[in-house]
């Protein structure tokens, strides 16, 4: 069944603008948290392995290796707790859900980035 | 009547996810309410007992039948899609006339509230689905028996299957009421109300949306009022003071 307008018009006055960024892409998330009463920024650097979209409904997941041990976030992309996105490095893979990468370990779990010859755009 | 009540007609547009000041996502269904009229008064003198009926949604005239359409006649109301009765005290009563608007104003962002409505019809559905029964393994030698309840009784004594015995058939079509849905936002100038969570019934259907008859003291009216509140101390003040108010509870 069609979203209803009213359904649409809601989502979209959640909907935030983001950096162009693909799964593969090794991205920074700058995420506002509470403290006691205080608000800092704190960053969340990874390989962006999934991107779901669906108006305000997108997420990303965002994986890194931590001290050895892998940590993967799921963060809303509407969400007004983001600050920022940044783009670290692109990323050259074949598929949009890596989730492979959590069996690889080391040198293997590696993305090799993407060379400026292709086609810049295409990786919107 | 035990809970007298206002209540307000409304259709049921979706449901999607909001955010909160704090960056709390919230799921939220979708109410559209379009105007609820007050059609009759119903008084002691003449009832025997005091309520409002209050009709919704616009219907041609052709399509209401003559005794109906003689009532809003009656009481000069254009007629409505949806008609319903409410029981309430005389001093609600006191303030409508027919023909009144019955507004969101009736509603209040961070309160709760109840809400009935048609669930959706399952047709015939096996006592898994319908009385969420376990069912049986699927291995192990069972042998086309994965979705039975099991046996229905004894045997000569007593003879026979007793009365309520829970077994598959017709499920869902009926009226369900959900108690304690937090308003989290309302829009009066769309008529839009935002309940935390899911509501009986398919998108489109009808919904009747009603103050909570228990007092949010504590359990889940409270947690869902809480939730919906920011907790932020700065960005409470932001909001107004029933955020604030909310987050300290």
């Amino acid at each position: 069944m069609a979203t209803s307008k009213i359904i649409q018009d809601i989502e979209a006055s959640f909907v935030r603008k983001h950096a162009d960024f693909r799964p593969g892409d090794t991205v920074r998330v700058h995420l506002k948290i509470l403290e006691g009463d205080k608000e800092r920024v704190q960053a969340f650097e990874g390989v962006c392995i999934a991107r779901r979209r669906g108006g305000n409904r997108g997420t990303i997941t965002v994986r890194k290796m931590s001290f050895g041990q892998g940590v993967e976030r799921i963060f809303p992309l509407s969400s007004p707790r983001i600050e920022k996105i940044d783009v670290v490095q692109r990323g050259r893979v074949r598929r949009s859900k890596l989730f492979y990468l959590r069996n690889l370990r080391g040198k293997k779990a590696r993305i090799k980035a993407q060379t400026t010859f292709g086609n810049e755009s295409s990786s919107g | 009547m035990k809970n007298p009540r206002l209540g307000l007609l409304a259709t049921k547009v979706g449901m999607t996810q909001i955010f909160n000041d704090d960056g709390v996502r919230i799921p939220v269904t979708v109410l559209q309410v379009e105007k609820n009229t007050v059609v009759q008064k119903k008084t002691v003198a003449t009832d025997g007992y005091v309520a409002l009926q209050v009709g919704s949604g616009t219907i041609r005239e052709k399509l209401v039948n003559q005794p109906e359409r003689g009532h809003f006649k009656k009481h000069n109301v254009a007629p409505t899609r949806h008609l319903v009765e409410f029981r309430v005290d005389e001093a609600t009563a006191g303030k409508f006339n027919t023909g009144d608007e019955v507004t969101l104003g009736l509603l209040e962002a961070g309160k709760s509230v109840d809400v009935s409505a048609t669930s959706k019809g399952r047709g015939t559905a096996g006592v898994m689905k319908r009385h969420h029964m376990s069912g049986f393994r699927a291995t192990h030698g069972t042998h086309e028996y994965f979705r039975h309840g099991g046996s229905i009784g004894c045997r000569a004594t007593p003879g026979k299957v007793h009365p309520g015995k829970r077994m598959a058939g017709r499920m869902g079509n009926e009226r369900v009421t959900v108690l304690n849905c937090a308003v989290v936002k309302l829009d009066t100038d769309k008529g839009l109300i935002f309940l935390r969570g899911a509501v009986p019934g398919p998108n489109g259907g009808f919904v009747e949306v009603l103050p909570s008859v228990h007092v949010a003291r504590k359990g889940r009216a409270l947690r869902a009022e809480a939730q919906i509140m920011s907790k932020n101390p700065m960005k409470a003040s932001k909001a107004g003071g029933g955020a604030a108010k909310g987050g300290k509870k």
